[in-house]
């Protein structure tokens, strides 16, 4: 059942991120709605399918993004493995774990996709795309990161209920 | 007899007085006496009369007020159906007005076939400036067509599908445009930025460069039609020491709130690749 709900939901936000999100800029960055979705989904204790999310949210993104194919999908899943392995080592602390995560899996996605156009030959300042783009862009993600959590960790007790321990 | 008498005396002294009140009446000299005389009668008429309809409001008023609340909320629910109505008709006005302007734009340069297209996006990403728009392969859009709007040039295809397609504008970094100045006929590359800054460079050191000239599509390259307006050179950076002049430009279309585009379908970029070298080949 999560993984078939994973194409309606992760459509609905790149919908959302396209038309909405991506206006609104700090600088020049802005929130990336999958990015903490995935991230969010990724740390809830009961999920398994956060691979399978992550993939889907990287065709799905690399297919509307003039980004290289690909790199977002590199990008996202090395954000997932940061949420999984976090989730087992901050288990006690979900929403610090959660603020971790989104801080680092957005670097690490901004990061990767520097690097790749880079490597196209996009002339691209490094140090310009940090403090204009990956700053701002970590600073509206974390102002996302609680309520997605919230969202997610709804959505993971709905499809994965705990049995009560008498 | 004589009580009968004195009755009759009686009455008739009675009906002298009536008829004197009357007449004293009709002749208005009663009014200062009757004046006295009511005016008692008249406030205790009143005092009677409010408290009777202060009753009768009291005994009335959750009618009137359930009334009221009924006629308040059906006008409240009105005012936002206009008021909702009025939001929905000042929109289509601005989308009429940026049309118009389109369809001028189309009619001053009738060489050209269009294809309006709505901007329905923009990339994830905010490291590349790209748009979103709702015409495709289906609409007669290949990739490489120019984009413009009635300001000036917004970019070219880059990638299509049958219902949508993604235009690179002329902001994003990897955007490069040969340009021409006016009335200078100075020649350069206009060049894109992570801001979203325009600037040329390449510029010869010998060209006469000012603020305030025109930017145009020189049509070199093959990439964009020629004599398509970009925007002004807004600053000049010239150092003796450097083989090129740069500037910044300031462009005449707003990137921050494109809504409407046209895309030039009659125009094919031409790839002029096989005409360089390779290297190793003969």
């Amino acid at each position: 059942m999560a993984f078939f709900l994973a194409f309606p939901i992760l459509s609905g936000l790149i919908i959302l991120q396209t038309a909405l999100v991506s206006h609104m800029r700090l600088l020049q960055g802005a929130a990336d709605l999958i990015l903490v979705a995935l991230i969010a989904w990724a740390i809830q204790k009961p999920v398994r399918t956060a691979w399978s999310w992550g993939i889907l949210a990287g065709l799905l993104v690399g297919y509307v993004s003039a980004i290289p194919f690909g790199v977002i999908l590199v990008g996202y899943l090395l954000a997932v493995a940061l949420a999984v392995m976090l989730r087992q080592r901050v288990w006690q602390l979900p929403i610090l774990a959660m603020l971790i995560a989104t801080f680092f899996g957005t670097l690490l996605v901004h990061l990767v996709e520097i690097l790749a156009l880079r490597l196209v030959d996009t002339p691209l300042p490094f140090w310009e795309a940090i403090n204009l783009v990956t700053l701002p862009s970590i600073l509206l993600n974390l102002v996302l990161a609680l309520p997605m959590y919230a969202l997610f960790n709804d959505l993971a007790n709905w499809l994965y209920p705990q049995p009560l321990e008498m | 007899m004589r009580s009968s008498s004195f009755f009759s005396l009686q009455s008739l002294v009675l009906a002298l007085i009536i008829i004197g009140l009357i007449a004293l009446a009709l002749g208005g000299y009663l009014a200062p006496a009757s004046r006295v005389l009511f005016k008692p009668l008249i406030s205790a008429q009143t005092w009677l009369a409010l408290r009777y309809q202060t009753i009768q409001n009291y005994l009335s008023s959750p009618q009137d007020v359930a009334r009221l609340r009924q006629r308040n909320q059906e006008l409240e629910a009105e005012v936002s159906r206009l008021q909702s109505e009025i939001i929905d008709l000042q929109q289509q006005l601005a989308e009429t007005r940026v049309l118009s302007a389109l369809v001028d734009f189309a009619r001053a340069h009738p060489e050209n076939r269009y294809v309006a297209a709505s901007v329905i996006g923009r990339d994830p990403s905010p490291f590349v400036k790209y748009v979103i728009i709702n015409r495709g392969s289906d609409d007669g859009l290949r990739r490489g067509m120019p984009v413009v709007t009635a300001q000036g040039l917004v970019g070219r295809v880059a990638a299509v599908t049958a219902g949508a397609a993604r235009v690179q504008l002329i902001t994003d970094p990897d955007s490069s445009v040969n340009i021409r100045l006016e009335p200078t006929a100075a020649e350069g590359i206009l060049v894109g930025s992570l801001t979203g800054k325009l600037s040329l460079d390449m510029i010869p050191q010998e060209a006469s460069v000012q603020t305030g000239n025109l930017v145009l599509t020189s049509g070199l390259g093959g990439n964009y039609p020629a004599n398509i307006l970009i925007g002004q050179v807004a600053n000049v950076h010239r150092e003796e020491t450097d083989l090129f002049q740069t500037a910044d430009v300031q462009p005449t279309v707003d990137f921050s709130r494109l809504e409407i585009v046209l895309i030039i379908v009659n125009f094919r970029p031409v790839d002029i690749s096989p005409l360089f070298p390779t290297p190793g080949a003969p």
